[in-house]
């Protein structure tokens, strides 16, 4: 699922500051399963909003509402009223959520409530962990299913760098070694001897350092 | 919120097994406290979220006091300790909001702790006391007061 934090209300007064009505608008999918923009956050970030308004006299109104998806016009016809009706959105989707809306939406300011962080799974109760990098490229099935792209500090292809203590990364101490995950794995599976391929450079073009990617299906387009 | 109540008004919310059953032994026990508080009774505090304490002193409360079972002994386990994660975070809300975080506390009290419970009532009322009217509920009385004399012109 797709990660993100809260921005923090002084962060958001700021943003909001020149408008009056303002619609907060949040997004049932990823950021309701990570607890930061879902119908209880938008909750909490509206009142945190209204008494933010009122001990600094800003004289905000603000209208709370949360659609299945922000990312799908389908579902962003549900807003279609609400949106028009402010002044300005504020959205606690994702970084796409955002863009959909203020797309659909041409003379509408919208900002965004969250700041988008990573794609990542929920490891225990309250942490979330960063496991894909959407590097475009896959090379999970040669790593035990264990992405050294997105866990090892340093990305290294040809691990480990020499740096782990106890199992630990040594840029951060609190994870543990990626290529040390790899290679428990691989032995756990019988592929230890995957580990004498040299890997060579990793081909980038297919992240984002090619600009915006696009995936076109010609056989689910008409 | 009325006006004619007592300043300043305290939202108390209480769990069920322990500070509800205390607030109701210090009654029949003729133990003295504050009426400041309005008391809402909850299964557990676990069941409250982040949104109630902000709602309350959005409505116009002065403060807002969360008692629960003392640590370790939650009737379901964790709701205690589920509660003080969510009135911390509440605090910090407040705090990044502008409104004083002391306004929202969290208490453990056990079923049988009636003393405790009102001496807990009677701290909440004398800190809130302290830090005066909350700025949101001035807020609204001036705004109250501003939409109505342009009624009247």
């Amino acid at each position: 699922m797709i990660v993100a934090e809260r921005k923090t209300i002084p962060e958001l007064v700021e943003i909001l500051r020149p408008h009056r009505n303002i619609l907060v608008l949040g997004c049932g999918t990823c950021v309701t399963v990570c607890l930061s923009g879902g119908e209880r956050e938008v909750s909490i970030i509206s009142s945190a909003l209204r008494i933010a308004s009122r001990v600094q006299g800003l004289d905000f109104t603000i209208d709370e509402l949360t659609i299945e998806r922000q990312c799908d016009n389908i579902f962003i016809e549900q807003a279609a009223e609400a949106i028009e009706k402010a002044d300005a959105v504020l959205s606690t989707a994702c970084g796409a959520g955002v863009q959909a809306i203020a797309e659909r939406f041409p003379t509408k300011p919208v900002y965004a409530g969250l700041n988008t962080t990573f794609l990542g799974i929920l490891e225990e109760r309250g942490v979330w962990t960063e496991k894909c990098a959407a590097c475009g490229s896959c090379v999970l099935h040669k790593y035990g299913g264990i992405c050294p792209v997105t866990r090892c500090a340093k990305r290294m292809l040809n691990g480990p760098c020499g740096g782990s203590r106890e199992d630990r990364c040594e840029v951060r101490p609190d994870r543990p070694c990626a290529w040390q995950l790899i290679y428990r794995r691989l032995k756990d599976i019988g592929q230890l001897e995957r580990l004498m391929d040299m890997e060579p450079p990793k081909d980038w073009n297919s992240s984002l350092s090619g600009g915006p990617r696009v995936l076109i299906r010609e056989d689910h387009r008409v | 919120m009325k006006t004619n109540n007592p300043e300043p008004v305290i939202v108390a919310f209480c769990c069920h097994y322990c500070a509800y059953a205390a607030a109701d032994l210090a009654g029949s026990g003729r133990l003295q406290y504050p009426p400041n508080i309005r008391i809402v009774r909850s299964p557990c505090t676990g069941r409250l979220e982040v949104n109630f304490f902000l709602r309350a002193l959005e409505a116009g409360a002065d403060g807002v006091l969360v008692a629960g079972c003392e640590e370790g002994s939650c009737h379901f386990k964790e709701g205690n300790y589920l509660a003080k994660g969510r009135v911390n975070t509440a605090r910090q809300l407040l705090k990044e909001a502008g409104l004083e975080p002391e306004r929202l506390r969290m208490v453990n009290v056990s079923a049988a702790s009636s003393q405790k419970f009102a001496e807990c009532v009677r701290e909440m009322v004398e800190t809130v006391s302290e830090l005066g009217p909350s700025p949101v509920k001035k807020m609204m009385k001036k705004n109250t007061n501003q939409e109505q004399t342009g009624a009247m012109q």
